[in-house]
């Protein structure tokens, strides 16, 4: 188009009045109505995604998960069945054999533990573990406290860091750090008390309700040097699965087993459940997408059908705007300007709703409502405005474009004819 | 009334005639049943000259209008407007050529209801490109010629009919077209105001512009200096009021 249609397609634009004003204003609403429902549903999918990463991530990033296991196949003479049953000191062993990964720690688990203090006791899940553990399986403390660490570990010090759940039911409103409690009737100090978080994923129950104990405390205590589990974290999300074949391989070097034996070597890899979770993230955001998309859809048919409403009251003025020499495109133009303009208008409407439905919600309390702690709050976020105002624009060109494409046909010497 | 009529560049006109229509046909294909509205019309038309086209309803009257302002094209035949030959040009460019070189007037006036006066005149030269000062001075002139200096600010819905067919004339001659085709100018208004547009538009004529009238009024006719009769398609008198031309 000439810089000149341009300018005639404004000024007939400018020119043309709008007689449909009530019907111009519920379609008005019907847009905006469209836009609110498309940006919560995507607001709220994104809301629901970073929490759910956030839940993820409460049992640490890139991390792997391993239990022992028996054999499955025969290997170098020797039978399937064998119990495979990793010790305490294989940590170190295998930490200077998996250069992928950042970090290696070996964990022993004691199911039923009695937890007293005072005259409270509990019974539950006593850890002992690598002091890396902290860090690896985001156990932070609270505020005047801390995890176990590396002293603790050397020296077999009874300390114990508490699940903040956990320490709640042993210490009630007393404040439990500095205090000494047992574990089956031995003395502990408490040294620090984990911050709450969100936590999705579990191998042995949700962090808050257990307790953990340097590794060779609990070593000294139970008499056990078999490990319960192994976690190792890759140092980046790619790294992955070379820090999964050097595990598989300096675990068979050491216990010859056949390391292709997924009986052994299955183990939980977070990194491959996080892509499962994205891409379920992606195709749950999609449906609501399309369930906004539809909504806004029935807007864009208002605006259509208002627009058909107009080009049929103007179809005189069209027949004698042709007949004094308008192009086509300089007839239809303005009407494909209307229909955007009706949609730009329901949409930044509709925005501006959504936006303070957004902002309302997000002053709602979370702490203690375990359904919004789950479902998150919904957010807005730049992709979701960037999408909504792709498919209002597209609804908005076609909803103009199609009575336009009528007004187009108008055939000047057939209006022009008759009174 | 004085109109300022300039020679346009580029109009090369067939031996002098501004229409130079050839054995035109047009059929109305309705699906079922063909209607042959046009059969051989032969009709030229010199510049200058005030032309009437008569004859009973349904004789084909307003399909030769139509035609000739190009808003439709003939099924058969040729048709040279200014030299220019119209059939076979695709929609945008018939739009370009009512533009420059045809003016209407119609019966029911057809202006655009919210534009003012002013407005509504300006609208073809918006169509044809003309700036927006040139566009507003020459829309004031072409309102005071008509006499509607004191109007120009008038939605049509505060005009008379005869002031709306005045406007509808001034908006007419916006592009100083090579033709003025009017259907029925009169049809819509009482006696007074039929006189007062008749006036208007034989002033036209002296003033130098090419003027085809479709007209069932006799008086109106009778200021033509030339009257073609129409009846089944076919023309069947062709005669000039010498009386008249002067």
């Amino acid at each position: 188009m000439r810089l000149l249609d341009w300018r005639v397609v404004g000024q007939l634009f400018l020119k043309a009045s709008s007689l449909q004003r009530k019907r111009a204003t519920l379609t008005v609403a019907a847009i905006a109505w469209g836009t609110v429902a498309i940006i919560m549903l995507l607001s709220f999918g994104e809301g629901l995604k970073i929490q759910l990463m956030k839940g993820r991530r409460g049992m640490g990033e890139n991390i792997a998960v391993w239990w022992p296991d028996e054999t499955s196949k025969v290997w170098q003479g020797l039978p399937e069945g064998r119990p495979i049953r990793p010790r305490m000191d294989d940590i170190e062993y295998l930490r200077g054999r998996m250069t992928a990964a950042s970090g290696v720690i070996g964990e022993m688990t004691s199911w039923s533990s009695s937890m007293t203090y005072g005259q409270t006791t509990i019974t539950g899940r006593v850890t002992g573990a690598n002091w890396e553990y902290g860090e690896i399986r985001h156990h932070f403390p609270q505020a005047g406290g801390r995890f176990i660490n590396a002293n603790d570990e050397r020296d077999k010090r009874r300390v114990i860091f508490l699940g903040d759940a956990l320490a709640e039911d042993i210490f009630g409103e007393v404040k439990p750090v500095g205090k000494t409690m047992f574990v089956d009737r031995v003395p502990y100090l408490v040294v620090g008390v984990m911050q709450h978080k969100m936590q999705m994923g579990t191998y042995k129950g949700p962090d808050e309700n257990g307790a953990i104990i340097p590794i060779t405390t609990f070593s000294a205590q139970f008499g056990q040097q078999r490990l319960t589990n192994i976690v190792f974290k890759a140092r980046t999300a790619e790294d992955m699965p070379l820090a999964r074949q050097q595990f598989n391989e300096s675990l068979a070097a050491k216990y010859r087993f056949d390391p292709t034996d997924e009986q052994v070597t299955g183990l939980w890899d977070t990194v491959e459940g996080a892509k499962v979770m994205g891409n379920i993230m992606i195709g749950l955001q999609g449906f609501l997408g399309i369930i906004g998309a539809l909504t806004l859809f029935i807007g864009g048919i208002g605006v259509a059908n208002i627009m058909y409403a107009v080009v049929k009251e103007k179809t005189r003025e069209i027949g004698v705007q042709m007949a004094l020499g308008a192009r086509r495109g300089w007839v239809t133009g303005p009407f494909v300007l209307q229909g955007l303009s009706y949609t730009l208008v329901g949409g930044v409407l509709g925005l501006v709703i959504a936006m303070i439905l957004i902002i309302l919600l997000g002053l709602m309390p979370v702490e203690g409502n375990q359904a919004l702690e789950f479902l998150g709050k919904p957010t807005l976020s730049w992709q979701i405005a960037v999408a909504t105002a792709g498919i209002l624009g597209g609804i908005g060109i076609l909803a103009g474009y199609f009575p336009a494409r009528r007004a187009a046909t108008v055939d000047p010497a057939e209006t022009l004819r008759y009174e | 009334m004085n109109w300022p009529m300039k020679k346009k560049n580029g109009t090369a006109e067939s031996n002098g005639h501004i229409i130079d229509m050839r054995a035109i046909t047009k059929v109305y294909d309705t699906g079922k049943i063909q209607v042959e509205a046009l059969r051989g019309i032969d009709i030229k038309v010199k510049k200058g000259e005030f032309v009437a086209i008569v004859g009973p309803s349904g004789s084909g009257k307003s399909t030769l209008l139509n035609l000739l302002g190009c808003l439709d094209t003939p099924t058969d035949g040729e048709y040279r407007l200014s030299g220019e030959t119209v059939a076979g040009l695709d929609r945008d460019h018939l739009a370009d050529i009512r533009n420059r070189r045809v003016g209407f007037v119609f019966q029911n006036f057809n202006l655009l209801p919210q534009l003012s006066a002013l407005e509504n005149v300006e609208m073809p030269m918006l169509f044809g490109g003309v700036g927006r000062k040139e566009r507003k001075r020459r829309a004031h002139e072409r309102l005071e010629s008509v006499g509607l200096a004191d109007r120009v600010e008038h939605k049509p819905t505060e005009l008379s009919g005869g002031q709306m067919q005045r406007v509808a004339i001034a908006r007419a001659l916006a592009m100083e077209p090579d033709i003025v085709l009017a259907d029925e100018p009169t049809g819509n208004l009482d006696t007074g105001s039929g006189t007062d547009v008749m006036g208007a538009l034989q002033e036209l004529w002296h003033g130098g512009s090419t003027l085809v009238v479709v007209t069932h009024d006799k008086a109106l006719a009778q200021r033509a200096n030339r009257v073609i009769e129409i009846r089944d398609g076919k023309v069947v008198q062709d005669t000039t009021n010498s009386e008249i031309e002067n």
